[in-house]
């Protein structure tokens, strides 16, 4: 088995299941704890509405926020939107999510993905600058924190190395112009897959379950969130 | 009892407790070893955990923006009041001892075990700079609630005995005495005859039967009594059925604020059976912030089922009876602007009845900048004016609201917390500032229509 049928094959159905196995343990860990019953008279019974309110209005920072986090939001912001426009839009990863599930969309423009990697790469790495210099992240910073920069930063140095030469339009060869490239690019995939849901990268699925309940405690209290 | 009573005798008499050397220590109280304090800190910040808090100790991505929120961090930029550090020993032990993955963090030592020297390192970051205003959970993005899980690592420090001592000796006078300045039974009965004398006005205590049961904040009963002839004039105005009880009128709740579960159940207890043995059908708490939090929102949880009466904070009930006409206000022609108590407005829910009443009294409300749900706190809450080492830390979180009252340029400054007025006052004498704290229910009994 050549390096690429590794990463194509038994690598990546490892990952997805301790992607998954992973994923339900974390979760367990929370949903094994009973949740408290309150018995005070609630303002509102609208919990679930409120849930999502915290949910959806949690994207958009606070005006009496504004002037302190505009610029670690707007990066965040950068790296998420660019990760999300790689990963969904670009050609040869609409191909791989379509051999993976069956499911494809029409992708976007390969000048939008490339420039989505960009600003992705730039932004990330303005994201560890800021984490290294600011008093505050430097004392707050654990393993996690870099080590979940590296895995997420990985995958994107190695695509960027695995673009050329350049992915042909129009059809889904089987064997890649770069097979080593590409190969080394899907198992740093796949190291993301398994360390997401043990590090600070499960915020991706945590964020609703805490945001939601806070959410929904506000909402009974009738407190905005 | 505390190393303190010996090493730091307390001056009991003083209107504050005051230890007479008051810079940063670690206070300790109870005869346990290091390793027992560690054992019941960690074990009494689990031992309250529920789904909720465990999602929110999972979640956060170490982004830092809950620094930004914070008054101590943002007056002083020491790293170190960042909110989410301040839980950092407890985010250690829950990963080791109670997260998903803690047999992990054990074998592989992936965490290190939390140590008596970092306890008591924590014990200024848990109390003395912490007043559970909940304002960092409002900019954090993943929504956790810091605030509730400092209150739970509270629960594990006054296990261990690791209480900042003026914090100890006001909850351990309340469970003692039944309230934390002395304000007892018999020192309430004797100022409502003095008061109702004093000022002609009717302080009903004791009744048998009443529609509505009023508890009061001791720092009203002992610093500001007019508060106690304002919510009689109030009550009298709206022709209602009330009464005090002395078996229940003490609305405060220092176990709460230090730690003591039990001591917090037992203060909430007092006035639950005191409504229920008048048959009240509504509760009415005193201008108090952490009052409002601890019988509104968590009262029936510590009765263990539905309260069978109403719970309201006196500003809620203004509001209310100015709405069904029963209080009628005359225009007060002034501007003013509103501090909000974060556990009333923020953490409450009751952001809204406050402003009805100053819309009632006419006044021109100059809002602060960042206010309602999102105000800065004063300083003083979570017991942090308790505690005197802290004051220089709190004068510095002062000086925001100082420039955001100045800023409105409001010819009246009001608010609905004893605690915060308190913490105003102590500020404004540090300061030689010449704004004076208006208790906004004083400000309605001043202006009652004849």
């Amino acid at each position: 088995m050549d390096l690429l049928s590794f990463a194509r094959g038994p690598a990546l159905w490892a990952s997805l299941a301790i992607l998954l196995a992973g994923t339900v343990w974390r979760l367990w860990g929370i949903f094994r704890l009973a949740a408290k019953e309150d018995f005070s008279e609630p303002r509102s019974t609208r919990l679930i509405a409120g849930a999502w309110r915290a949910i959806v209005g949690g994207m958009i920072p606070k005006d009496e926020f504004r002037n302190s986090t505009t610029l670690a939001t707007s990066n965040a912001y950068l790296y998420h939107v660019g990760l999300a426009v790689i990963v969904f839009g670009y050609l040869p990863h609409v191909y791989f999510i379509e051999r993976l599930t069956g499911l494809s969309w029409p992708p976007l423009p390969a000048a939008v993905a490339y420039m989505a990697v960009a600003v992705t790469f730039v932004s990330l790495l303005i994201a560890l600058m800021y984490r290294l210099t600011d008093p505050v992240l430097r004392l707050i910073s654990s393993f996690d924190d870099y080590f979940s920069w590296f895995i997420v930063f990985l995958p994107l140095a190695t695509g960027m190395a695995a673009i050329n030469p350049p992915f042909p339009s129009g059809a889904a060869p089987q064997t890649p112009l770069a097979p080593v490239p590409v190969a080394l690019h899907l198992l740093s995939v796949e190291l993301l897959l398994i360390w997401l849901p043990f590090g600070k990268l499960a915020h991706s699925f945590l964020v609703f379950i805490s945001r939601g309940m806070t959410g929904a405690e506000c909402a009974r209290k009738g407190a905005r969130t | 009892m505390s190393d303190l009573d010996q090493q730091h005798p307390l001056e009991l008499d003083a209107p504050r407790f005051r230890v007479r050397k008051p810079q940063l220590r670690v206070d300790k109280q109870g005869a346990l070893d290091d390793a027992a304090r560690v054992t019941a800190a960690l074990g009494g910040f689990v031992r309250d955990f529920s789904r909720a808090t465990a999602a929110h100790m999972e979640a956060c991505v170490h982004c830092g923006q809950c620094a930004q929120a914070c008054h101590f961090y943002v007056t002083t930029r020491d790293p170190k009041y960042t909110p989410i550090w301040k839980l950092e020993p407890f985010k250690q032990a829950y990963s080791r001892q109670a997260g998903p993955f803690a047999w992990l963090f054990r074998t592989l030592n992936l965490k290190p075990e939390v140590t008596i020297e970092e306890l008591e390192e924590w014990q200024e970051l848990i109390y003395d700079s912490c007043t559970m205003c909940g304002r960092c959970t409002m900019i954090c993005p993943m929504g956790i609630d810091i605030a509730g899980l400092v209150g739970l690592a509270r629960h594990g420090m006054f296990q261990a005995g690791l209480v900042p001592h003026e914090l100890w000796a006001v909850a351990e006078r309340a469970k003692r005495e039944g309230s934390p300045l002395g304000a007892t039974a018999k020192v309430l009965k004797e100022r409502i005859e003095w008061l109702a004398d004093d000022h002609d006005v009717e302080i009903p205590l004791d009744r048998p039967h009443a529609d509505v049961i009023v508890t009061l904040s001791s720092i009203e009963i002992m610093k500001y009594p007019q508060s106690i002839v304002a919510m009689a004039k109030v009550l009298n105005h709206a022709k209602a059925s009330w009464t005090l009880r002395s078996e229940g009128y003490e609305a405060t709740n220092f176990g709460m604020l230090s730690g003591n579960a039990e001591w917090q159940r037992e203060s909430s207890m007092k006035m639950i059976q005191a409504a229920i043995a008048c048959g009240a059908k509504t509760l009415v708490l005193p201008e108090c912030g952490h009052a409002y939090g601890a019988l509104r929102w968590q009262g029936a949880n510590m009765y263990g089922k539905p309260l069978p009466f109403r719970v309201l904070h006196i500003s809620e009930f203004l509001a209310e009876n100015i709405r069904n006409g029963s209080i009628r206000l005359k225009q007060l022609g002034t501007s003013l602007t509103f501090h909000d108590p974060c556990q009333i407005s923020r953490r409450g829910g009751a952001t809204q009845a406050p402003r009805e009443i100053i819309a009632a009294l006419g006044a021109e409300l100059r809002e602060m900048p960042s206010t309602g749900d999102l105000n800065w706190c004063c300083g003083g809450g979570g017991g942090v004016v308790t505690i005197h080492r802290a004051d220089d830390l709190r004068y510095r979180a002062f000086e925001i609201k100082m420039r955001q009252v100045e800023d409105t340029g409001a010819e009246t400054l009001a608010t609905s917390c004893a605690n915060c007025r308190q913490t105003f006052d102590d500020g404004q004498a540090h300061f030689h500032w010449d704004k004076k704290m208006a208790s906004l229910l004083e400000l309605v009994a001043d202006n009652l229509a004849v």
